[in-house]
């Protein structure tokens, strides 16, 4: 049986600069992984790539072994694939309950996610859903977005850099809903900076750096020292 | 000179000013288009409304009734096929295409229709005038400004109330996210130009009854609808509105003075405002 997503030599770039240079990873029904690496080692170039931001060859990703890699945003977030951007990215002419229903653009026949449930799996969110968006917290603005992505009802959610900016505790919350999400049928797959959230909540981890994967196993499996050495690269393993 | 009766008919005059603009101000807000052939669309719209009116020989409001559909499917095409393509980081190609366009526009309508000056006639309603205060206000000047404030109510209701302006709104703040969202802003944007053409036809309708035109009658038109946007504010409708009211104003008070400076008094007011309120007087919180 196909993968869920399955990238293929993926190659990307930014005008002239190539950002990653032939990554492979596979994503399986109800899994959870995590894409983990220091600024710059191609990680968001990762997720832009999948949900369509960024164009690349058809072949280069596959959806249930179909080609996907050239359609734009609009066409992968139709066919279940929804990314919470880095930085959240919230609409801020629009109020809470306004950004959440712009997810209703994608919307999915099949799914679990209305306003009520994530409003359920956020009560914070319904207090606050006249307010302008760009009113809340940091993490209150994390939950939306990733509301707004549910809305949806993705067969995959990509996650980019969620606890960024955001106190540990703040964190804690916002991955408490995990489970809850993963429960509803979804796959992820989470970039983090974060190495022991990562390892935490994936079933599998990829390591990049500098556009390549440096090193991928399940979190049980991985020694720290090779974390740490596929992190940073060989030159650094030496002082750790 | 009744200072009252030359207040009331300039007010009522900005409701014209404004329905030239609120079209401009719908498209510039949602995807920072300046479109320099926004005056001749609305006179593109006025020929139309006349032929429509000759050939079919229609009353000129239900003639704009069917105009307006064809010009929504003129803005939808023009903007899907040709603007969008312009649009970007560089401010200079939408300004170059759409100057162009009015080119063409006023070149083909002088092939189609030859340089007469032409006008849509409604007959008495044309003359007829109502008692306001010891005043007798002309009724069609009470008709557009009624237009005028409908268009913005109406706008305002579309861009704050429903699904698609939510839409609006969002393609506006962000492109990219907007599109990660399942919104198609290229579709987006096609929509807002071609509602902005039906604003353009209402404008055509009361321009046409109103005063002569001619197929170069397009330019003054964009500079008094590009006043309006500017005097009230990039991105607010009812500043609009407000902006085609001051206009309006200086100009029916500049005449009132000496006929001879009703334009240049509107321009000179136009300058006040960017010299002492740089960014209008109703602008938008962001950006």
């Amino acid at each position: 049986m196909a993968s869920l997503i399955e990238t293929c030599g993926l190659t990307a770039f930014y005008g002239d600069f190539q950002a990653i240079f032939g990554v492979d990873i596979r994503l399986d029904a109800g899994e959870t992984i995590a894409v983990i690496g220091a600024n710059g080692a191609g990680k968001s170039t990762l997720m832009r790539s999948i949900a369509g931001v960024i164009a690349n060859r058809p072949e280069m990703i596959l959806h249930h072994g179909e080609p996907v890699g050239a359609l734009g945003a609009p066409d992968i977030v139709r066919r279940g694939i929804a990314l919470v951007p880095e930085g959240r990215k919230l609409f801020p002419s629009l109020t809470v309950e306004e950004n959440l229903q712009i997810g209703n653009y994608g919307r999915r026949e099949a799914g679990p996610w209305t306003l009520e449930s994530i409003y359920s799996l956020f009560p914070i969110l319904k207090e606050r859903r006249r307010n302008p968006a760009t009113a809340l917290s940091g993490g209150q603005q994390q939950m939306v977005a990733i509301g707004r992505a549910l809305m949806s009802n993705p067969e995959i959610l990509l996650c980019d850099e969620l606890s960024l900016g955001l106190a540990p505790v703040v964190i804690k919350d916002i991955y408490a809903a995990f489970s809850r999400i993963r429960a509803s049928g979804a796959a992820l797959i989470i970039v983090e900076q974060d190495i022991a959230q990562a390892l935490k909540v994936a079933d599998r981890i990829y390591c990049m750096m500098e556009g390549r994967i440096t090193l991928t196993g399940r979190p049980a499996e991985l020694d720290r020292a090779d974390i740490h050495a596929a992190y940073f690269g060989a030159e650094t393993h030496e002082l750790v | 000179m009744n200072w009252f009766d030359t207040l009331l008919q300039g007010i009522l005059l900005g409701g014209l000013y404004a329905l030239f603009a609120a079209g401009l101000s719908l498209v510039f807000g949602i995807m920072r288009l300046v479109n320099l052939a926004h005056g001749d669309l609305i006179v593109l719209a006025a020929f139309l409304i006349l032929l429509i009116v000759s050939s079919l020989g229609l009353d000129p409001f239900l003639a704009a009734l069917l105009a307006a559909p064809l010009m929504f499917g003129l803005g939808w095409l023009m903007q899907y096929h040709l603007l969008n393509r312009t649009l970007g980081k560089d401010v200079l190609p939408p300004l170059l295409v759409t100057f162009g366009l009015s080119i063409v526009i006023q070149n083909g309508l002088l092939e189609a229709f030859t340089a007469d000056s032409r006008r849509i006639s409604v007959g008495a309603l044309e003359t007829a005038s109502v008692q306001m205060g010891g005043i007798n206000v002309g009724l069609m000047p009470l008709v557009t400004f009624g237009s005028a404030v409908f268009v913005i109510v109406a706008l305002n209701y579309l861009i704050y109330r429903t699904a698609l302006g939510r839409a609006f709104r969002a393609t506006s703040d962000d492109v990219i996210t907007a599109s990660l969202m399942g919104i198609r802003p290229n579709s987006i944007f096609a929509i807002a130009t071609g509602l902005a053409m039906m604003v353009v036809t209402i404008a055509a309708l009361y321009l046409g009854i109103r005063a002569n035109f001619d197929p170069t009658a397009g330019p003054a038109r964009l500079i008094y609808a590009f006043e309006a946007v500017i005097i009230g504010g990039l991105g607010s409708l009812w500043g609009t509105l407000a902006g085609g009211v001051i206009l309006g104003i200086a100009q029916t008070v500049g005449a009132a003075i000496n006929p001879e400076w009703q334009i240049l008094a509107g321009h000179i007011a136009f300058l006040l405002v960017l010299l002492f309120r740089p960014r209008g007087l109703f602008p938008r919180a962001l950006d």
